[in-house]
């Protein structure tokens, strides 16, 4: 399967370059003015703050926190998507009925879903339902335009074989939708991340990295926002290496 | 029991491509089903596998037949081994000491663990026939078979199909007389 283009790589040189940048800025911030160094920390500061947050029992509690209910909320988006993508792909009345919901979904700015949701949900299941919702269109497009890129052609072979649907979904659908679910899914744990972040910054569940941000903001303690938008990052691109790595050695076992 | 195909018609967009087609299949025989390129040969395939209607006619088949097939194209799951298609095909039923003695006849005892895509069309082919002996089957249609087959692999795999198909019925479509044995003729 297809992986990123060296066109989009990032090279290290390039980002010690905006590492320069931003401490320059800061280093101009905090010599302009008497507090300026709080208004843009510096990336040293950052990395400091960090480093003595990673010391603590509690960062590590809020970044459990916020994974369990961001991964969780993209494994449910993720199942459920596929799901009514197989029902949608067999049934044209389904196809149909999501399509406005699909299409709503991406349309909708993130931030009125979060509202409306924290109308009816409390604030621990709100980023777990937002990172489902963020999930759900492109997967479920994704996933749905892979069963339909499956070879017809096979597909009459394994009637004309009396092929079981079982066999049929490991030798045909399987390899036909793989590499669609894996561009969903790369796109989709972004947005989660974001979406998910942005949820418990709205509805501030205790003990996770959105409620750690806004305390940050409310106490003006800008190297802890540096720090923790680092983490948020950082776990973002964690588990979308691990998770398409598990794409990957699951197609890599089907001979993919 | 045989196969009968009375006044069979198929058009595509208002141009015939069947007209008016009957004969019948003779069961435990081989029957080949001669015409040009372009006379409908293979949709008359692919309406006796069930893929396609006809527009017209009736086809009277046995009672609960199994359809076993090399089709126009070699329809293979490129990414699978040869025994990793077979396996697709047969599932559990699959023996593994016949299929590998039907791949040595047809010339493909050295592919294990080598996927498709990276095999010669003439092998493709040649794994596409053993796919179709290996299934159970009480019908055997076979659309031009060895395509892309030189005269050897060409005798040899006719060889195959002869001693895998005896008693059967067999429905051979091509554009020329296979190598040899005693089949019956029907010209489109």
């Amino acid at each position: 399967m297809k992986k990123s283009t060296a066109q989009n790589s990032i090279r290290p040189w390039a980002v010690l370059f905006w590492l320069l940048v931003w401490q320059g800025a800061s280093m101009i911030f905090a010599a302009l003015w008497p507090n300026g160094h709080l208004l843009l920390a510096s990336p040293i500061s950052a990395a400091v703050r960090l480093g003595e947050l990673a010391r603590t029992a509690a960062f590590w509690r809020a970044v459990g926190g916020s994974i369990a209910h961001i991964f969780g909320g993209f494994l449910a988006g993720c199942t459920l998507a596929a799901v009514l993508a197989a029902l949608s792909a067999r049934w044209r009345l389904v196809r149909e009925l999501l399509a406005p919901l699909a299409a709503a979904v991406k349309a909708v700015p993130v931030v009125s879903f979060i509202i409306l949701a924290l109308v009816w949900l409390d604030s621990r299941s709100l980023p777990l339902f937002i990172s489902a919702l963020m999930v759900f269109p492109p997967v479920y497009l994704n996933v749905l335009a892979g069963i339909a890129a499956a070879d017809g052609r096979l597909l009459e072979m394994a009637r004309v074989f009396r092929v079981p649907l079982g066999r049929r979904l490991t030798g045909i659908y399987l390899p036909a939708v793989l590499p669609y679910f894996r561009s969903a899914v790369s796109l989709a744990l972004g947005l989660c991340w974001k979406a998910g972040a942005a949820a418990e910054v709205i509805g501030l569940p205790a003990g996770t990295i959105g409620e750690r941000l806004y305390t940050a903001k409310v106490y003006f303690q800008t190297p802890d926002l540096f720090a923790w938008t680092a983490v948020i990052v950082a776990v973002s691109v964690l588990f979308e290496k691990l998770f398409l790595a598990l794409v990957d050695a699951l197609a890599g076992k089907a001979g993919l | 029991m045989d196969v009968h195909i009375e006044h069979l018609c198929k058009a595509y967009d208002g141009k015939p491509v069947l007209e008016n087609v009957s004969f019948t299949a003779a069961a435990g025989r081989v029957t080949c089903i001669m015409a040009p390129s372009g006379r409908g040969k293979t949709t008359l395939l692919r309406i006796l596998l069930g893929l396609e209607r006809a527009d017209s006619g009736t086809v009277t088949l046995p009672e609960h037949c199994r359809w076993s097939a090399v089709f126009q194209e070699d329809r293979l799951l490129e990414h699978l081994d040869a025994m990793g298609n077979l396996r697709f095909v047969l599932g559990g039923a699959l023996d593994g000491a016949a299929a590998g003695r039907l791949l040595a006849e047809l010339g493909l005892e050295d592919t294990a663990g080598k996927p498709v895509r990276e095999f010669s069309g003439g092998m493709k082919r040649r794994l596409a026939l053993a796919r179709a002996l290996l299934a159970p089957f009480d019908l055997l249609a076979l659309d031009e078979p060895f395509t892309g087959l030189d005269g050897d692999n060409r005798e040899r795999a006719w060889r195959c199909v002869l001693d895998r198909t005896a008693g059967r019925t067999v429905l051979l479509v091509s554009h020329e007389l296979p190598p040899a044995g005693e089949v019956d003729l029907v010209r489109l």
